[in-house]
């Protein structure tokens, strides 16, 4: 019993100052979600389109009897679209909405590491002045002579939840 | 050692509700003069569990204040004390008392105790006024007022070992008065010698407080009483009229002990539902011939050759058969009789008819029809209001019932029952019926309608259905602020049923509630539009039909209109909708399915009608959100997803020219709560 507790507790105190992050690649930059948020990483498959929703929507999929809706992180950003590969995968994350837990799929070019970030190493994101929005970055990280760009994902996806549908 | 009663404490909630429902039920039936012992017993037997239960868990509050409950029972159950009105409003009251201290406590806030503490009062005041001389029952000890006891409460070793605690019997003993405990160690074996699992401890107990009986403290240990030896002393002699000053001491409300109870009960209601063992027997069947089935495939597949076709087609049947019939086991499993809404206008038909001084006689029928739980849960508010209604404007008073020569006391008839695919719910009154010209006038006041419109009976009724809309000149506290036949019909509604309100005057009125037997499945029509496949609730579809380009026409170039038989309908482009891509060639769309709900009616141009299936209905809103002309999704077949059609959504679209509407939510608690 005791020593349950104590392993708990050295855990805890572990994650204090250091917490592990799920890396992934979106046209050569380098991303990175709470990797305890991440419930599955699986591959892309195709995904029922959603009428009026805005376009970095993919759709919605099939996941094990849970419908889950699919959000392509290139188009969230804005950023140049490529075709989907091998390598392009969707990562599950549970989001913290307001109310509850929501399972959102993001679609990535590939992933590709786990690193360990202590709290005490991220940097804030500098200000674009408005001309790139930096809301849902957490922080900047290092590793290997990288950077990382940390997401804060429940910042970024309860967006997608919440937007009217326009159209 | 202790074991985490927690878990058990939701089952506690529960089984304390369903007792103080029997325990109204019953108590009613002994207003009604209906006064049979079995009546008697089932209330004393709720009474007395939810006071174990209570004592258990450490609610102390609800302990005790069942402890008085039980007691006053005890005396009608033995016969010393006979039921008197009084009586029972009293016990009436204690049973909204024990209510709201439950929910206090799942709610996790300490209760406000002033009811409690005015209704524990009321109860010693009676208990106090022994009516029959000589009353205690034979097999009690005597109950004696003292200003103290000294207990020696000596466990026996095994005690432990049959799951008692003796500091859950110890804090219950606390909950009675001040107590202090004094431990006996004196048959303590050296730790060498020590059993852990035996009880060596004894203690010498002093419980100071003027109102305790000595069948209480016994109460206390009513449980232990084979494994312990319990000597009691009273302390100090019963003064004269001790007894009788009731209010003072009572019910010691200890906010402290609360407060922890409140802090651990905080982890919310997750909700649970009984479940008939009869139709848990019926699943344990069908998974069992389940399994045959698979092991049957399992060996036509293992050396396979054309030979077996037929085997397998056989088993693929089977399978099929196995599978509806699991699925209807489990969804009636979700299904509860409506007598669990039903249950609670009894009491407030009594309540709000004492308050109004009106006679009402309710008449029940169908309370086992079935429904979705889902379903129960959302309609039990639209019915109290409906009912409040009828009490508070449609049915009369003696007095006037008699001027109209009606008999006096008025009926209201609550009744449900299967119809198709439907359940219906009707609550009909026998009283005034709705004043047609105060709803006109009042229309015309708030300016729904114009001084001169002519509206038909339809219509008119129909204006109670609005927002704000209220006859009702004065204010009351049970209705008149506006705020109901509108929410009514917008719960409903939001359910995928449907209000009608018929009335005649003087007469009475009518409220059917149409509702769909279930959130979780329903039958669909497969559509392909553009390159996506659609799904269509069945009982939408009117017809489906051949596009004939000729019946085709639009008013000011936009809104398009479908001559049917004579009929315009409003036609919508399911493509453009939805933001598809329009057809290649002009003359493409080939079908135009009419759809209708809530009495309007709606064209959509299909590009192909698919099967017919069963569906399972699937929240977008529980990792998604709500979208415009949606109601849900579904997995077909082949392991991906269709989008179900919210076709009343549609329809408001044609009506209100594409505003931005919520759509309906059929789906998403029933989806939530599956």
């Amino acid at each position: 019993m005791t020593a349950v507790q104590l392993d708990t507790d050295t855990a805890a105190a572990v994650a204090g100052t250091q917490a592990q992050y799920l890396t992934f690649v979106l046209a050569g930059e380098e991303y990175g979600v709470d990797i305890l948020r991440v419930q599955e990483i699986k591959g892309w498959d195709s995904a029922t389109p959603i009428p009026n929703t805005p376009d970095y929507i993919r759709g919605v999929i099939n996941l094990r009897g849970t419908i889950v809706p699919i959000v392509d992180l290139r188009r969230r950003f804005e950023m140049a679209m490529a075709d989907y590969g091998p390598t392009t995968v969707v990562i599950v994350l549970k989001v913290q909405g307001a109310d509850r837990m929501r399972i959102i799929g993001i679609v990535v070019d590939a992933v590709s590491d786990v690193c360990s970030v202590a709290e005490g190493e991220l940097r804030p994101p500098p200000d674009f002045g408005g001309s790139v929005s930096v809301d849902f970055i957490r922080g900047l990280a290092t590793s290997d002579g990288k950077m990382i760009i940390l997401l804060d994902i429940d910042h970024l996806l309860n967006a997608v939840t919440t937007t009217p549908a326009t159209g | 050692m202790s074991i985490d009663l927690s878990r058990f404490r939701q089952t506690f909630i529960e089984e304390s509700r369903e007792g103080l429902d029997i325990m109204e039920a019953g108590l009613l039936g002994l207003e009604a003069g209906t006064c049979d012992a079995d009546t008697i017993n089932a209330i004393f037997r709720a009474a007395h569990s939810i006071k174990g239960g209570a004592g258990t868990f450490g609610f102390s509050t609800i302990a005790t204040f069942t402890h008085l409950l039980e007691t006053l029972l005890d005396q009608v159950r033995s016969g010393d004390r006979t039921v008197t009105r009084p009586t029972v409003a009293l016990l009436l009251s204690s049973v909204d008392v024990v209510r709201l201290l439950i929910d206090a406590a799942l709610a996790g806030q300490p209760e406000d105790d002033a009811p409690t503490r005015e209704t524990a009062a009321g109860l010693r005041a009676l208990l106090a006024d022994t009516p029959v001389a000589g009353a205690a029952a034979a097999d009690r000890l005597v109950p004696a007022a003292a200003t103290g006891w000294q207990i020696r409460f000596r466990p026996h070793a095994e005690m432990l070992e049959r799951g008692n605690d003796p500091t859950r019997l110890l804090r219950e003993l606390g909950t009675l008065g001040t107590l202090r405990v004094t431990p006996d160690l004196s048959t303590l074996p050296t730790l060498d010698a020590l059993d852990p699992e035996a009880c060596h401890l004894a203690w010498d107990l002093e419980l100071d407080g003027s109102d305790i009986t000595a069948a209480a403290i016994a109460s206390v240990f009513e449980w232990v009483e084979d494994e312990c030896t319990l000597t009691m002393t009273a302390l100090g002699l019963p003064e004269p009229g001790a007894t009788a000053s009731a209010g003072d001491a009572a019910a010691p409300s200890r906010p402290a002990a609360t407060a922890a109870v409140a802090a651990s009960s905080a982890g919310g209601e997750g909700s649970s539902l009984r479940v008939n063992t009869e139709k848990l027997d019926d699943l344990v069947n069908l998974v069992g011939e389940l399994v045959i089935t698979q092991s049957m495939l399992g060996q036509v597949g293992r050396d396979f050759d054309a030979s077996k076709l037929e085997h397998l087609q056989a088993g693929l049947a089977q399978l099929e058969r196995n599978t509806r019939e699991l699925q209807e086991s489990v969804m009636r499993m979700r299904m509860v009789p409506i007598s669990y809404a039903f249950n609670r206008f009894p009491r407030m038909v009594h309540d709000i008819c004492e308050r109004l001084g009106k006679r009402v006689e309710l008449r029940m029928s169908g309370e086992g029809t079935e429904l979705d739980k889902t379903v129960i849960e959302k309609i039990g508010d639209p019915l109290v209001h409906v009912v409040r209604n009828a009490l508070d404007h449609g049915l009369e008073t003696p007095a006037d019932r008699l001027a109209a020569g009606k008999p006096e006391i008025g009926v209201l008839r609550l009744s449900a029952c299967h119809r198709g695919g439907e359940i219906v719910i009707e609550i009909a009154d026998d009283g005034r019926g709705l004043p047609r010209e105060r709803v006109r006038a009042k229309a015309v006041e708030r300016g729904l309608i114009g001084a001169t419109d002519v509206l038909t009976d339809e219509q008119v009724v129909d204006l109670v259905f609005h927002p704000g809309f209220s006859t009702a000149d004065t204010v009351s506290d049970l209705s008149g602020r506006g705020v109901g036949m509108d929410v009514v019909r917008r719960n409903i509604k939001a359910l995928g049923g449907s209000v009608e309100l018929r009335s005649r005057d003087g007469q009475g009125t009518t409220l059917s509630i149409r509702l769909p037997l279930t959130l979780a499945i329903l039958d669909g029509q497969l559509a392909r539009i553009g390159p996506q496949t659609f799904v269509v609730p069945l009982v939408s579809i009117v017809e489906s039909l051949k596009v004939d380009p000729q019946q085709m026409s639009s008013i000011t170039g936009r809104a398009e209109l479908y001559r049917l038989r004579d009929e315009y309908i409003p036609v919508l482009r399911a493509r453009e909708l939805f933001g598809l891509p329009p057809e290649a060639a002009s003359d493409a769309p080939a079908l135009l399915m009419v759809l209708e709900a809530e009495g309007r009616q709606a064209g959509v141009m299909v590009d192909e009608l698919l099967a017919q299936q069963q569906v399972v209905i699937k929240s977008l809103e529980a990792n998604f959100r709500a979208v415009r002309g949606l109601s849900g999704a579904t997995i077909l077949g082949d392991g991906t997803v269709a989008l179900i059609l919210d076709v009343p959504g549609l329809i408001g679209l044609t009506q209100r020219g594409g505003d931005q509407g919520r759509p309906t939510r059929t789906s998403r608690d029933a989806v939530a709560a599956a």
